[in-house]
């Protein structure tokens, strides 16, 4: 075949049921022989958090953030019906009853099928993350015209 | 329909099937067939758009309670 098709998602989101689409649709894409990059930005780069260690941000404003805002898959909730955690809790057990994968099996697939995950530099800046703060999938970090241009180049280009 | 090699989808929804067959066609060579075994509906409509994303030619389908899926690996 040719040169692969070109597929680019923004995870703008750090809500569970949006991981879970962005997810799926880049191991899908993959599976398609297409080249996938995911760009996470604000919320979205929860996601790609790692779920231990402490908050090793600079500054007041920033410790108080990571400190309501933690991130790391174990931590992401859903948009709707989260109740408490009861509504996600179910919502997992549910996924868990048809076998399917978790956000963490999900990262752990597109990694191996040749997904690059990208995080946002100037989301990092502001929120006080460093390179460090992300789990060991995470390819490199970059900023909108690295987006944009592979995105010009795409077949496809979503945002979530 | 004949095919020379089997994937046991059964019980796996939306992408799995397509992700793993796109792993396991990698272990055929061109020409052969794969049958893939499929109680997820989607696959009716997923199997021909892979087939055509792909390049991979979509042989057919059979429907007696399960979903047997033929598609013939026609490039590596």
């Amino acid at each position: 075949m040719a040169d692969k098709d070109k597929f680019t998602i923004v995870v703008f989101s750090g809500d569970l049921d949006h991981a879970l689409v962005a997810f799926m649709l880049a191991v899908t894409g993959a599976s398609m022989a297409m080249e996938v990059s995911m760009f996470f930005t604000f919320w979205g780069l929860n996601i790609i958090r790692k779920n231990e260690g402490g908050i090793k941000s600079k500054g007041l404003k920033r410790k108080m953030l990571n400190f309501i805002n933690r991130g790391g898959t174990k931590r992401l909730k859903l948009s709707k019906f989260n109740m408490l955690g009861l509504g996600t809790w179910m919502m997992k057990q549910m996924m868990k009853d048809i076998d399917m994968p978790s956000v963490d099996e999900l990262i752990k697939m597109a990694h191996e099928s040749g997904v690059k995950l990208i995080a946002c530099t100037t989301s990092m800046e502001m929120m006080g993350l460093d390179k460090d703060s992300f789990r060991s999938e995470v390819d490199s970090v970059a900023g909108a015209a690295y987006f944009l241009n592979e995105a010009s180049k795409s077949k496809v280009s979503l945002f979530i | 329909m004949k095919a020379d090699h089997s994937l046991d989808c059964v019980g796996l929804y939306c992408p799995m099937p397509i992700v793993k067959t796109a792993e396991k066609i990698k272990e055929l060579k061109p020409g052969e067939v794969l049958e893939i075994l499929s109680d997820d509906k989607g696959i009716k409509e997923d199997m021909p758009a892979w087939c055509e994303t792909t390049g991979h030619e979509f042989l057919g389908l059979e429907e007696e309670g399960e979903i047997r899926v033929y598609v013939k690996k026609t490039h590596d």
